[in-house]
């Protein structure tokens, strides 16, 4: 079950998320209010994937991390579909496609599960990268040869590799994370830090009863930092001074917009400095870089989609959410924040052992 | 257009088959459902349980099952895909799939005796109740493409005018399980009812096929 300031969290997003849904409802009623209905809608579509993805996410806390290793699984799937349905792939692609929806995609899930940090950071980049040109190589079809090989990777990297890496915050080794998971912490980050240092788990044993929620809580935290700084930047980028950062990729986005939210994100990031490992400065820092990564994401992803003459990837096959479109920023953000958490917790410990 | 009398249809309770067959396609639907992540359109055109034959383009062993998964299940349990003997009835789960699950109509692609025409086969096991699911392009085409269509599809409206021949657009499946393939990659598809079309009197043949298979490739651009 969550603690109070794992519930403090999870029940003030909600909370946030029911009273935005409160504002669109009566403005959508009222059609005097001046604002286009049009953004009302998205926006108020946009609201109810958030709602379903924190509450599916406050719910897999309290099933456990498996679980939440399981939804992020689940999501990587569906997001890899629509980008493999998107991209054109020729007769000569299928068993690789076979192989890295049914191997790599629940290898990596599975890897992350069991907090095999050293495997699950190189399985997609070298051993998925290798196996997918070798695989199409065998079936014996050149045309468009490296095209198609890279762009098999490509959805892979982004919507399973990069993806894994939020679920992987739930196994990161935090200073008072339960006792049962840092013996059995990251098996191959080459040396065995529970045996190395026997009194970490001691010690680690005495804060669990402290703080066991301390993972869910960065999960959630990183997830709630991007989504933010998405809507911040899409509302920044209506102020009157607009600079648009390309027009051919995405007609709305200001550099306004991204300061603007990327600010925003920093202030409401540092404010819930509490709910994370790290002081104020560094939880500021921390929502600083994952807006910059979300805007990178978006970006990219909305380039892809012009590329290929789509406006979302939920109109590709009418009726379908458009999955991508929700987590383009997360999967950028996701391997950096990961990163940036692991060295800075490892420099905080280097610096001060008994911390 | 007018359309020639006939008689009034007559309302006739249909069992639904015993309990294990009827979760069974439950479950096969559903199964189909998640491989192949179709999403369904019906454009000018509602969901109906009277007799209707759903012609297709077909590119994959997953069409007649995903048409079939697609249907609303009242209209489900009367709609029979027809579907290659040969294929179907390979092995004990195809046999019992095709012959208790989703209830085919199993036409023996090898031998077609001047007696025993698939046509009148199809219009004696239908009945006034049952709608069929067929592909008039005879077989799978590897590609995307639409191939031109056979002429089973015009004996069947000319001995059964009042047939409704609804066109059924499907998309992505050949490249969810291709032609020659076994192991399916989950991608995402779509299926497209379109509105109906009859047989006028006296159109000719070539006419007729062309405008159903001019049908199918409208619900392309949709």
């Amino acid at each position: 079950m969550m603690d109070l300031k794992t519930l403090s969290l999870v029940g003030g997003v909600l909370v946030l998320l029911g009273a935005a849904a409160a504002v669109v409802h009566v403005l959508k009623r009222r059609t005097d209010s001046g604002i286009d209905p049009a953004i009302v809608e998205t926006f108020r579509l946009r609201l109810r994937a958030w709602a379903l993805l924190f509450a599916v996410l406050a719910a897999t806390f309290v099933i456990g991390s498996a679980a939440t290793v399981v939804l992020f699984w689940a999501i990587s799937f569906w997001a890899l579909r629509e980008f493999i349905t998107l991209t054109p792939t020729r007769p000569g692609d299928h068993r690789a496609l076979f192989w890295v929806f049914f191997l790599c995609t629940p290898l990596q899930f599975f890897l992350v599960g069991m907090r095999w940090y050293g495997l699950y950071s190189i399985l997609i980049p070298v051993y998925a990268f290798l196996l997918i040109p070798a695989r199409i190589a065998i079936a014996g079809d050149a045309k468009r040869f490296l095209e198609r090989t890279a762009k098999i990777q490509c959805g892979l990297l982004i919507c399973v590799y990069c993806l894994s890496y939020a679920p992987a915050l739930m196994t990161l080794r935090l200073p008072g994370r339960p006792a049962e998971a840092s013996t059995a912490a990251e098996i191959g980050d080459g040396v065995m830090l529970g045996a190395q240092a026997p009194g970490r788990v001691s010690r680690s044993a005495a804060a669990a009863a402290a703080d066991p929620g301390q993972n869910a809580r960065l999960l959630f935290f990183f997830v709630f930092i991007v989504q933010l700084s998405d809507a911040f930047q899409y509302a920044w980028s209506h102020l009157p001074v607009r600079h648009v950062i390309a027009p051919a990729i995405s007609p709305t986005r200001t550099w306004e917009g991204v300061l603007g939210g990327a600010a925003t994100a920093a202030l409401v990031g540092g404010a819930l400095w509490w709910a994370t490992p790290f002081p104020v400065w560094m939880a500021a820092l921390m929502s600083l870089v994952i807006a910059v990564m979300g805007f990178a994401g978006s970006m990219t992803m909305s380039a892809i989609k012009r590329d290929r003459g789509v406006r979302d990837y939920g109109t590709l096959v009418a009726g379908h959410g458009g999955v991508l479109d929700r987590i383009d920023s997360i999967c950028f953000a996701a391997p950096v924040f990961f990163h940036c958490t692991r060295f800075y917790l490892n420099m905080a410990e280097s610096i001060n052992p008994l911390a | 257009m007018k359309r020639l009398a006939f008689p009034p249809p007559v309302e006739v309770q249909v069992p639904r088959g015993a309990l294990t067959e009827r979760v069974a396609g439950a479950g096969l639907a559903l199964i189909a459902k998640l491989i192949s992540g179709f999403s369904v359109r019906w454009f000018d055109c509602v969901p109906d349980t009277c007799q209707r034959v759903y012609f297709a383009n077909h590119t994959s062993h997953l069409d007649a099952i995903v048409i079939w998964a697609a249907l609303p299940s009242e209209v489900r349990h009367l709609s029979r895909p027809v579907a290659a003997k040969d294929y179907w009835e390979a092995g004990a789960v195809r046999r019992y799939l095709a012959n208790k699950v989703f209830n085919a109509l199993l036409i023996d692609r090898k031998r077609i005796k001047v007696h025993q025409s698939p046509v009148d086969l199809m219009l004696r096991e239908i009945g006034h109740t049952h709608s069929l699911i067929v592909f008039p392009e005879g077989s799978r085409n590897p590609g995307p493409e639409v191939g031109p269509f056979k002429s089973g599809l015009y004996y069947l409206c000319k001995k059964r005018p009042d047939l409704e021949c609804i066109p059924v657009y499907l998309d992505n499946m050949n490249r969810i399980l291709p032609r020659g393939e076994v192991l399916p990659v989950p991608l995402l598809s779509s299926i497209t009812f379109g509105p109906p079309i009859w047989l006028e009197r006296d159109e000719p043949k070539a006419e007729f096929l062309h405008r159903a298979r001019q049908a199918i490739l409208r619900l392309r651009e949709i």
